[in-house]
């Protein structure tokens, strides 16, 4: 049987193709990061706990940090740095400073991205659907309560957006 | 540039047939959605996470992601996650119950049933739901399919009888109707925290008298506890009648807990946790 020893790994980031030379293990968060430069994905405790290196995995919220990038070949990796182009984050953007979410914003970008997961499913969420959207996701300044306004906020102001 | 760790050989096949064929030749570590795996080997950032034999990915899979509802039996494909598993509507709801307190939903998209159940953990949450309906497993091998008990396939903490060729492809269980589900999950943090034990209970009335009654424990002996000697005892009363053994149930039950100390909770804190919510499931959630 042939083994999978790619000289390059291709997927899409961010709409674009890309490909990337590195042992299939290794996790996406440290391709994303290191080898395309997509910082605003960030390494709070690797492994799977913080949802700091939150991004979407075909449209899904998943863990770069806990993912070998030779699991993504062929598919499609959106970060914050994409998902920043589009309306629907600057809703999130706007809401979240209303609400004051963001403090140091180390967690932001993971938190954004979960709220993007969360209402592309549930464009109108409960408080308790929210918590459970973002359950993934530690937050060390804001307490939480913020966050979780500025999403109810984000789908209010979003209305048939998501 | 990550800095080279053990970089193992890699398999990535393109059906399972072919999957099959690589673990058997290779003896490699299936990676299914890694959530287990790629903690279990991580290293610091920049390393690369260090397994010890060559690696398979079957995530990517499709055939491993069904689920076929029979008559009478329903069928999950090994590679179907714990998100998939709360959106569909045939999967019962016991099943469910346990998938929704396991982690949180960047997790449950990629960690697969298939993962839970070969990594065999003590604290694994599919377990004791899988045990109370009486599940069996699909292992695909070189010479073909063998049919195990959930139940007789783990065999210890960590430890399951998957031979060197095979590949778990598919998890099945006979569809019954319960009149309740009793789950609880007891954690430190609700979301993304291992259990410190799990309790799945399930009772079938046929009027006044108990017809069926499921019971199952996880993470308070080095395999799920479940006793269908004890559950024979419960079955034909009536719920006064099931009152006046309670102590006796408990009594049996505590038999058969063999809790660890470890930094999740000491075995003392295990064993009295444990008994308390078999009490609370006897005493006032078993009634319809
Ligand atoms: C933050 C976090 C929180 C978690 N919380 C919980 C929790 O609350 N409850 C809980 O039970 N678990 C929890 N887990 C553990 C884990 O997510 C689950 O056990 C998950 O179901 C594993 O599935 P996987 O596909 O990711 O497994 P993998 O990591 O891919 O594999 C796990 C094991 O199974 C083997 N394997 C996988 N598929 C097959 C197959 N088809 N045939 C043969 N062998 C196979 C692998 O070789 C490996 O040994 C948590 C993990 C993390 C990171
Ligand atoms: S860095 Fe990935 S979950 Fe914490
Ligand atoms: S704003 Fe600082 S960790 Fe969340």
């Amino acid at each position: 049987m042939k083994e999978y020893n790619p000289k390059e790994i291709r997927f899409i980031v961010n709409g674009k193709r890309v490909t990337v030379k590195a042992h299939p293990l290794t996790r996406l968060l440290d391709v994303l990061r290191e080898d395309l430069k997509l910082t605003g994905v960030k390494e709070g405790c690797g492994e799977g706990e913080c949802g700091a290196c939150s991004v979407l995995l075909n449209g899904r919220l998943v863990n770069s940090c806990i993912i070998p990038v030779g699991s993504v070949d062929g598919m499609e990796v959106e970060t914050i740095e994409g998902y920043r182009k589009s309306k629907k984050y600057s809703v999130i953007e706007d809401s979240f400073a209303e609400e004051s979410a963001v403090q140091c914003g180390f967690c932001t970008p993971g938190f954004v991205m979960a709220a993007e997961a969360l209402l592309s499913k549930n464009p109108a969420p409960t408080e308790a659907e929210i918590r459970e959207g973002i359950s993934g996701n530690l937050c060390r300044c804001t307490g939480y309560d913020p966050i979780v306004k500025g999403i109810k906020r984000a789908s209010e102001k979003g209305k048939g957006l998501w | 540039m990550v800095e080279a760790g053990r970089a193992v050989k890699m398999y990535r096949p393109g059906t399972f047939r072919e999957a099959v064929e690589i673990r058997a030749e290779y003896n490699t570590i299936p990676l299914a959605g890694g959530t287990d795996l790629m903690v279990k080997y991580r290293k610091p950032a920049g390393v690369l996470p260090f397994f010890t034999r060559p690696v398979e990915f079957i995530g990517h899979l499709n055939e491993l992601k069904y689920t076929e509802k029979g008559i009478e039996v329903l069928r999950i494909g090994a590679g179907v996650n714990l998100s998939e598993i709360l959106k569909n509507p045939d999967i019962p709801g016991s099943l469910k119950e346990a998938a929704s307190q396991i982690a949180a939903p960047g997790i449950r998209n990629m960690a697969t049933i298939g993962g839970n159940i070969c990594n065999a953990s003590p604290a694994g949450d599919m377990l004791p739901a899988l045990y109370c309906l009486d599940a069996s497993l699909l292992l695909a091998g070189k010479n073909g399919l063998r049919e195990v008990l959930l139940s007789d396939f783990i065999t210890g903490p960590g430890k399951n009888s998957l031979r060197g060729d095979e590949l778990l492809k598919e998890i099945y269980f006979p569809l019954r109707h319960y009149d309740k589900i009793y789950y609880r999950k007891v954690g430190t943090r609700m979301a993304n925290s291992l259990s410190r034990l799990s309790f799945t209970g399930l009772v079938k009335w046929n009027g006044k008298i108990i017809s069926d009654i499921r019971i199952a424990l996880g993470a308070v002996a080095p395999v799920v506890v479940r006793s269908r000697e004890i559950e024979k005892e419960i079955i034909g009363r009536s719920s006064a009648e099931v009152s006046g053994i309670t102590d006796e149930i408990l009594l049996s039950y505590k038999k058969l807990l063999h809790p660890i100390n470890d930094q999740r909770a000491s075995a003392v804190y295990r064993e009295q946790t444990a008994l308390k919510i078999l009490k609370e499931f006897l005493e006032h959630r078993i009634r319809l």
